[in-house]
């Protein structure tokens, strides 16, 4: 009831967004008013997650005649709208500081209520035609945001890519449900889940794949990404980012454990091998990238791959009999969607912020921001790490419960998995190590060392409002949360995993609560609660200590490098992005990108300096997207002259057409 | 209570130990190359000097900078805490498995890196480049030496790796030699020594840990030096006590056993930090775009050890 009267609130923000116009201040109290709604929301669900009991379900007496709109919410929404609203209330309570620096606030907030309302329906929904309507809402929702600032070029294109590949999932989606609900129609879950049948899997797990993961930005449909969520403003960015690829997660996972009840290890494997692909090949993208948010879009394509290496992972021990680790793989790929959405938002977020201080995003034209602007730096910083999976923060435990799982896989009967297992790992381990990379290169250039442009030296002079501050400095604190107490957070996660992988994660009874040990796996255990306080007290001695032995205090003096001369030490002199990641781009670039680097040197004694480009080749846009692309234009033109055919044309095609059914309906009758 | 004794003593003697053995491993390079050679004892003077000394701090730097040593030596103690060195049982040990040690020693790193990125000279970055270079294939290797070891003991955690191998179940192995191999081109990496990295370089061009370090100074520098000298005791430690862990003391051990733990865990060490320093007299330092070729090695034979478990099994 309460998430009903909330989710009504929406579309009366919506209105009063449209009716906002020039002034400010109703386009911030829309803002708060989502932050609110949001709340709300993650309240509820929270409480019926924590609280459990059976699934609350209405059928609201609107929507297609005879069928209505289903809505339910079991302990699987329950998570996705914590992993939703939370996020959200962040970004919106974060968009009432930031109202000021949207580029076209009159189209974004009238939208950003309508998107929170599709992306809560759609956890909401309890049949395929509602899920359907709310999924198309979200996507078009945001792509309006996407394309808000429609002057600039590559704005339109990347809407254009969007929209494409938004409506292809749809479609996709569609085909799935409509395989699930069979030839009499029945398009409500709980019918589907009744009936499903083996024969069914074949059609809807690839189905699925190629809807959900399209969105959710599986490679190689990840293109539209790095392309969109950097286009919509910082705010919106965060939600598509950090929570809308979790929604189309939720769709995989409703489709692939819930509804159809039993598929096959090879699907769990080709999710495996889809999913390393994602993260290896998404982290090298982000590794290369200049413009900060395209980073962390890509970023996004890595740790939705991480989730699908769980989530194919718990796909295959399910079907091998072994629901102990199937929850093990789950709860790892539960726990990373929602590490991810706090720390995926929070980076966009504070990325938000220093294109606000510095109108800048490139990371070549930052530096020094830290010391500039502390409450953003500090956020950032935490976001970082908890990204890059160093204990004792959120992302290394849902990162150690799949490198877990991931170390029993070979158990699975099957040779494939036997020798595929250690093969996952090993990209999974490679994409974890390359994010480190990319996110010490990512903050260090950004934050740390001297402003490389005027705007960056000048950044700290309008403090970030507060609103902007405490919605970061809320997700920071929560990566810490988070990571500090994963006993408590899987208690919560094996409960919605029970009746998905078929049996409950436990953890083992002699070491008890802050010991993270699961049943049934390699017998690893890991406590970030003992890390956090005893890595508190050795910090805390080797301060103290180090301070004890009558040593003066730090003097501030020019940093020597290896004796600069004084003055000549420009910010220039410091690693660039580019060159920073010149050895990773050497190594691995020169495979996966077909990476090419070329000196172009002056004659002899002529004054320009050298130049060192670089060309790279992106294999999925140059050798799927493009062909693909030319393929579609061409036949476009083909079937173009349909159009200028004349009078008697026309009726020879007609004709033709007919003579050739009438063929078909004779050729059937015979045989 | 004497199993939290025994964790308190472990917590000192990685600390005391560590300089030792570095002096050591500098002291046995020197007689092999035919030098003299300072006393072993010399890195504690180092420490105690640099510790005395005022700490200068770059005029750009953040509190990042000043707060790098910390987090960056507490990181590695705290490893080092929880690897057996002369007795299993100990309380703080099933907090971190192989896995957890793994990404707290990339904790130290990834501090150090931004440390070196903060200090906004060229050779800070550089170091930062290389060094996150190297551990994104010297990590993933690490990880694949546990999933074999995994493999065959059934655990990740080093304490019960080591009884496995104590209680016999297992025999001379071809996926645990590929991941001892593997886990010995790891901390050569890990610890920056030749062919990876030269510590006792300044050189410009060769430099990788050392140039991150540049610009501290004081108390700074000595905790980051001191930080590198328990890694390699952490490494030495690790790769003795899991391929070789006779003489260790079993859990609620006596005096006697406690004592002979502690011997063999010496020997051990010593032994290992002697043929490190054989080793990098022995072989030349390698080109910064040669680390692929020698990590990417170790990488492939930790996946190599995981794969040959099932060709053996098959055959």
């Amino acid at each position: 009831m309460l998430i009903a009267l909330a989710l009504a609130v929406l579309p009366v923000l919506a209105v009063l967004g449209l009716a906002a116009g020039r002034f400010e201040g109703t386009h911030r109290l829309v803002a708060l008013g989502c932050a609110v709604v949001s709340l709300v929301l993650l309240v509820a669900g929270a409480g019926h997650l924590l609280g459990g009991g059976p699934p609350p379900a209405m059928v609201l007496p609107f929507g297609l005649p005879g069928l209505g709109f289903h809505v339910r919410l079991d302990s699987l929404s329950a998570l996705f709208m914590v992993v939703v609203d939370l996020p959200a209330a962040a970004a919106a309570f974060y968009t009432i500081g930031y109202a000021s620096h949207l580029p076209e606030r009159r189209r974004v907030t009238p939208f950003l209520p309508l998107f929170l309302f599709g992306m809560n329906a759609v956890l909401l929904a309890d049949d395929a035609i509602t899920f359907l309507m709310a999924w198309e809402f979200m996507s078009l929702a945001s792509w309006l945001m996407v394309v808000s600032d429609h002057r600039l070029e590559e704005n339109r294109a990347a809407g254009q890519v969007y929209l494409m590949m938004a409506l292809f999932g749809t479609l996709c989606l569609l085909g799935a449900f409509a395989v699930l609900a069979g030839p009499a129609g029945a398009w409500d879950f709980a019918t589907m889940r009744a009936a499903a049948s083996g024969a069914a899997v074949a059609a809807v797990a690839p189905l699925a794949l190629l809807g959900a993961g399209s969105k959710a930005g599986l490679a190689p449909l990840h293109v539209w990404l790095p392309l969109a969520h950097p286009a919509a403003p910082s705010p919106v960015s965060a939600l598509m980012s950090g929570v809308m690829t979790k929604v189309a997660l939720y769709a995989l996972v409703r489709l692939l454990f819930d509804l159809v009840g039993r598929v096959p290890w090879e699907w769990g494997a080709v999710l495996m091998v889809i999913g390393s692909l994602s993260a290896v090949l998404g982290v090298m993208h982000a590794l290369i990238q200049d413009d900060l948010k395209r980073l962390l879009a890509y970023s996004t394509v890595e740790n939705i791959g991480i989730v699908a290496i769980g989530l194919g992972l718990a796909l295959a021990f399910k079907d091998g009999g072994e629901p102990a680790l199937a929850a093990l793989a789950l709860v790892g790929a539960l726990y990373h969607i929602v590490n991810h959405a706090t720390f995926k938002t929070l980076l966009f977020l504070a990325a938000g912020a220093v294109q606000a201080a510095t109108g800048e995003r490139r990371l070549s034209g930052l530096g020094g921001l830290l010391k500039r602007m502390p409450w953003t730096g500090t956020a950032a910083l935490i976001g970082s790490l908890a990204i890059a999976s160093l204990p004792p923060l959120n992302g290394f435990v849902s990162e150690w419960l799949i490198l877990q799982a991931l170390f029993k896989g070979p158990s699975l009967p099957p040779w494939a998995m036997k020798f595929g297992v250690p093969v996952v790992a090993a990209m999974l381990a490679l994409s974890a190590a390359l994010a480190a990379a990319c996110f010490v290169r990512a903050y260090g250039i950004a934050f740390l060392g001297r402003p490389r442009s005027l705007a960056a030296a000048q950044a700290g002079q309008h403090p970030t409002p507060a609103t902007m501050r405490w919605s970061m400095a809320a997700l920071a604190f929560l990566c810490l949360l988070l990571g500090a107490i994963p006993v408590t957070v899987t208690d919560v996660l094996s409960a919605v995993v029970v009746p998905l992988a078929g049996g409950p994660f436990q953890v083992s009874a002699d070491l008890g609560w802050p010991w993270l040990s699961p049943v049934g796996a390699t017998r690893g255990s890991y406590s970030g609660t003992v890390l956090v306080l005893v890595g508190l007290a050795l910090f805390a001695i080797v301060v103290v200590v180090a301070h004890a032995f009558g040593a003066p205090r730090a003097r501030r003096a020019e940093a020597w490098d290896c004796g600069c001369p004084e003055g000549l030490l420009l910010p220039e002199t410091q690693y660039t992005p580019q060159s920073f990641s010149q050895p990773q781009r050497r190594v691995f670039g020169s495979t996966l990108f077909a990476a090419v680097e070329t000196i172009e040197m002056p004659e002899p004694g002529a004054r320009p300096p050298a130049r060192l480009s670089v060309r790279l080749i992106d294999p999925v846009w140059d050798g799927l997207y493009r062909p693909l692309f030319r393929a579609v234009a061409a036949i476009a033109d083909r079937v173009n002259r349909l159009q200028s055919f004349t009078v008697r044309g026309y009726l020879l095609l007609m004709f033709a057409t007919l003579v050739l059914m009438l063929l078909v309906v004779a050729w059937r009758q015979r045989s | 209570m004497s199993a939290l004794l025994l964790q308190l003593g472990q917590i000192l003697l990685v600390l005391a130990l560590a300089p030792l053995l570095t002096g050591w491993v500098r002291l046995v390079k020197a007689r092999v190359q035919g030098r003299i050679g300072p006393s072993p004892f010399q890195p504690y003077r180092d420490l105690r000097r640099l510790m005395l000394k005022e700490p200068l701090v770059g005029d750009s730097t953040s509190w990042l900078f000043r707060a790098a040593p910390y987090v960056t030596f507490s990181a590695v103690w705290l490893a080092a805490c929880l690897v057996p060195t002369f007795a299993v049982g100990l309380p703080l040990a099933p907090a971190a498995d192989l896995i957890a040690l793994v990404a707290l020693l990339a904790v130290a790193r990834v501090w150090t890196a931004l440390a070196g990125l903060d200090s906004g000279t060229a050779f800070g970055g550089l170091g930062a480049s290389r060094e996150m270079l190297i551990a994104s294939l010297a990590e993933p290797a690490m990880l694949m030496a546990t999933f074999s070891l995994s493999l065959v003991s059934g655990t990740t955690q080093p304490e019960r790796i080591i009884a496995f191998v104590l209680s016999g179940g297992v025999g001379i192995e071809v996926s645990l030699g590929l991941a001892l191999a593997a886990l010995v081109m790891v901390a050569v990496a890990e610890c920056g020594r030749i062919p990876i990295d030269n510590p006792a370089t300044h050189l410009e061009l060769t430099m990788v840990h050392e140039a991150m370090l540049l610009e501290y100074s004081g108390r700074h520098l000595a905790l980051m030096e001191l930080a590198g000298m328990v890694r390699l005791t952490l490494f030495l430690a690790l790769i003795g006590g899991v391929f070789a862990p006779w003489g260790i003391a079993p859990a609620e051990a006596g005096p006697l056993s406690l004592l002979i733990g502690f011997g063999a865990f010496l020997a051990k060490s010593f032994a290992l930090a002697s043929a490190l320093a054989v080793f990098e007299t022995a072989i030349a330092k390698m080109r910064v775009f040669r680390y692929a070729d020698f990590l990417g090695g170790a990488l492939l034979l930790g996946l190599l050890a995981t794969i040959f478990l099932y060709v053996s099994e098959a055959v």
